[in-house]
């Protein structure tokens, strides 16, 4: 056998050993964790809260309309934060002193809204609002949680744009400027398209713990919402198994969007080595 | 080790755990009367968290008729006196009883407790005596409606005129089933955690009425929302029965039940509810 | 501000008196007094921090003096309330490190300032676009993005840009002194090819056979002060001051070793 064939032949082997090795040693860890689990003492008593079958069946069916709900207000609400978060980037980025007060509160905002924890948020947007007694404003739970969502999103949002516009380098907007462009013009063609291909990332993150955040529109009292129906039923029957059933839906969601933003990291990684 | 054999397997693994868990055994659950005498339930012979001390638990705050000033040591309210009666009744001295803190939803979870029971009025139902052990009754409790003083359904005769209403119920109460099996209304009723959201939706508009149990519903009126009246009140479907809470299979159950039956056939419980509860069940019966 | 041809017959395109900038603590030029006129190309040579790059972009009012005037066409330009953006439109600058918009194409960089600077239509800013490209041997590339590029031809696509607009002066800041030495010539053809058609330019350069071939009068810039300024064979040959002396000594001996 030649050098060359006698390497390759080599380094399949290797290859081989190598899966041999990692299938291995994943049964044994996994096998291990699982014998860990399934023979610790409270085994059968946490299968029967948390893992039981009859009560999964008996309330998948409507957790998932739930999640429908959870759904809806996570698009309607990440477009918001977008809408959101590009003003409020915006708006500490211009220099224009006829914009200063709108700056000032702009800086307020993001600093209040990342300061609070969103679960707060919530809570005070939720019950506050409706204890001003003003008529005009909104008073369905579902509403006054999604303006919270938004709002507190936003500030987190606002933040990454303006990261990624002024990660574009100062030279594009020379450049912009050079060609004949006004500030609002290198702003609008040069650094917002490029700082918008840059905020991808983050952007998707933020979105996928939006999604996750949703479930605390539960906490207003938000009727059919999947993790709120997960609640009431396992406070009613004393059993945790509809959580199960709502942590699986959104599983459903979350886990593609993360693959999706690891492929999107990668790409991003490859091309501008 | 490619990615796409990891995803399979994770999947896998939890499918196989629920699957693995079939069916429940359907063991008895009955909470019906004991097989112990008065001599097998004193101080010395009960398996207790700690020894010659009963550790009582309820939430907090702790809210009357059931507690007063938020302090179960005072022995005032409904629940508090229930406790100490069944304390004497085990043979317990009242500085021997020890009260601790458990919120409503963690007193159901699994797993060893911090107390040796639990009163926090909450009902005993066939599903929920599978996950834990509840006593004998202590209390059965009716539902009752309040709205604001000002609202057109203060007027109301009877539960059909909630249909259309917009109704506020506080999570893992019985009050949530009584409303969709009695008033059926045309939007689901809005559920919140606490009884203090409870009380803050009806405030600030936004539900119409409230279904709270009959005790609670006196409190809310009396103290907390003076400006609303209970419009009257309604049987849960099935009853609402009370009892204590306890870990699955305690060794304690047999006795606390004993302890309140004594108590129950003796007549001391009703003596204790008429001293706690009697303003509370003045409301006009709906239909 | 009145746009278009000389306003003053027989004034310089451009001109610089007593031009005096700092950045902060640091004197970057200490009063320049320079002019360029039609059809000339001036080239600026002197040491890295000597101004050079400092001195053009103040004249595409990138940056503000902080003494002295610029003048375009007779008319001063660093006074308050002069329009900067439309100074700008009649200049074309040429960066060192070219910055081209990475998220467009080479034929979308040469029309983007046409289209939404001087509202040109867009078929006819990439129709001229094309043209551009085309002569600077760029023909079959106008669809690729500058990543896909090389640095000569990166760079050929910012001198189309910035000649897209029919500036009064092009101002070209060491626009090969970032390329490998094997990319420089087809930069330096088009520079070239810019001058034979008459362009008016400022160039500031490292190069000094390139500022030999191009340019009519070369300036030597040193610590921000233009110390000699004459007939490009001149200055570079046979310079009259010590500082040009030195400079041009210290280059040829750092050449040859």
């Amino acid at each position: 056998m030649d050098r060359r064939a006698e390497r390759a032949l080599a380094r399949r082997r290797k290859a081989r050993r190598g899966q041999a090795i990692a299938v291995v040693s994943t049964v044994v860890v996994l096998g291990g964790l699982a014998a860990l689990v399934l023979t610790s003492p409270g085994w059968s008593e946490v299968r029967e809260t948390f893992f039981d079958w009859e009560k999964f069946k008996e309330i998948f069916p409507e957790i998932l309309v739930g999640f429908w709900l959870d759904i809806r207000v996570f698009l309607i609400v990440e477009v918001a934060v977008l809408l959101i978060g590009l003003v409020v980037a915006l708006l500490r980025i211009l220099r224009a002193p006829a914009l200063f007060p709108l700056k000032l509160l702009a800086t307020v905002y993001t600093d209040v809204f990342r300061g609070i924890p969103t679960i707060l948020l919530v809570y005070l947007i939720g019950f506050g609002v409706p204890a001003l007694e003003l008529s005009g404003l909104p008073s369905e739970p579902v509403v006054l949680g999604g303006i919270a969502l938004a709002l507190s999103y936003g500030a987190y949002v606002a933040e990454v744009y303006r990261a990624g516009i002024q990660s574009v380098h100062r030279s594009q907007r020379d450049a912009a400027l050079a060609v004949g462009l006004t500030e609002a013009g290198a702003l609008r063609h040069v650094i917002l398209p490029q700082a918008v291909r840059r905020v991808g990332p983050p952007l998707l993150n933020d979105f996928i713990a939006l999604q996750k955040d949703v479930a605390l529109i539960a906490i207003i009292g938000v009727a059919g919402e999947a993790f709120r129906i997960a609640q009431i039923d396992a406070s009613l029957d004393f059993n945790y198994t509809p959580m199960i059933a709502a942590a699986m839906l959104y599983l459903v969601i979350t886990l593609p969007l993360a693959r999706l933003l690891d492929h999107w990291e990668r790409e991003r990684g490859k091309r501008y080595s | 080790m490619s990615k796409l054999a990891f995803l399979l397997i994770a999947p896998v693994f939890a499918l196989a755990v629920l699957a693995g868990c079939g069916s429940d055994d359907d063991e008895d659950t009955s909470t019906s009367a004991s097989a112990v005498t008065a001599d097998d339930c004193t101080a010395e012979k009960l398996e207790t968290l700690e020894a010659g001390k009963l550790t009582v638990a309820t939430d907090s705050p702790a809210f009357p008729p059931y507690f007063e000033d938020d302090d179960p040591t005072n022995g005032d309210g409904f629940e508090s006196a229930v406790a100490y009666a069944i304390a004497d009744q085990l043979g317990f001295e009242d500085a021997d009883v020890e009260w601790v803190v458990e919120p409503f939803n963690s007193s159901y979870a699994p797993g060893p407790k911090d107390f040796d029971f639990d009163v926090n009025q909450i009902s005993i139902t066939p599903k929920r005596a599978e996950q834990v052990d509840f006593s004998s009754p202590y209390y059965e409790a009716e539902q009752a409606i309040v709205v604001n003083n000002d609202s057109e359904l203060a007027d109301a005769s009877s539960l059909a005129d909630f249909a259309e209403a917009n109704i506020g119920v506080q999570i893992g109460t019985t009050s949530q089933e009584a409303v969709e099996a009695e008033i059926a209304p045309s939007e689901a009723p809005q559920v919140f955690d606490t009884s203090n959201d409870v009380v803050s939706a009806l405030k600030n508009g936004q539900v119409d009425a409230v279904v709270v149990d009959v005790p609670t519903a006196y409190f809310l009126t009396a103290t907390q929302i003076p400006e609303a009246t209970t419009v009257g009140q309604f049987p849960a479907p099935g009853g609402d029965q009370w009892g204590a809470l306890l870990e699955k299979d305690s060794p304690l159950t047999e006795c606390v039940s004993f302890a309140i039956d004594e108590l129950s056939s003796s007549g001391e419980l009703a003596d204790i509810e008429a001293e706690w509860m009697s303003e509370a069940t003045k409301a006009p019966v709906l239909e | 501000m009145r746009g278009g041809a000389a306003q003053v017959p027989g004034a310089p395109v451009l001109e610089a008196r007593a031009v005096t900038k700092s950045f902060g603590e640091v004197e970057v030029l200490r009063g320049i007094d320079l002019a360029v006129r039609e059809h000339e190309a001036v080239a600026l040579i002197g040491a890295s921090g000597s101004g050079k790059s400092t001195l053009l972009r103040c004249i595409d009012l990138l940056e503000d003096i902080d003494d002295g005037d610029i003048l375009l066409d007779g008319e001063v330009i660093t006074d308050p309330g002069v329009d900067t953006v439309g100074v700008r439109r009649r200049l074309g600058l040429v960066f060192q490190s070219y910055n081209l918009f990475p998220h467009l194409t080479a034929l979308q960089n040469v029309v983007i300032g046409q289209v939404w600077g001087r509202g040109i239509s867009r078929a006819q800013a990439e129709q001229e676009g094309r043209a551009l490209l085309s002569r600077f041997g760029l023909g079959g590339r106008e669809n690729d993005h500058p990543d896909q590029l090389s640095g000569g031809q990166q760079q050929r696509i910012a001198i189309a840009r910035a000649f897209a607009a029919k500036p009064r002066a092009m101002l070209l800041d060491e626009v090969t002194s970032a390329l490998d030495p094997e990319l420089v010539g087809e930069v330096l053809a088009a520079v070239r090819d810019l001058k034979e058609t008459g362009v008016t330019m400022l160039l500031a350069t490292h190069e000094m056979s390139f500022a030999r071939d191009v340019a009519d009068t070369v300036g030597f810039l040193h610590e921000g002060r233009l110390v000699e300024h004459g007939p490009a064979e001149q200055v570079l040959s046979e310079p009259r001051e010590p500082e040009t002396q030195r400079f041009l000594r210290r280059l040829l001996d750092a050449h040859r070793a």
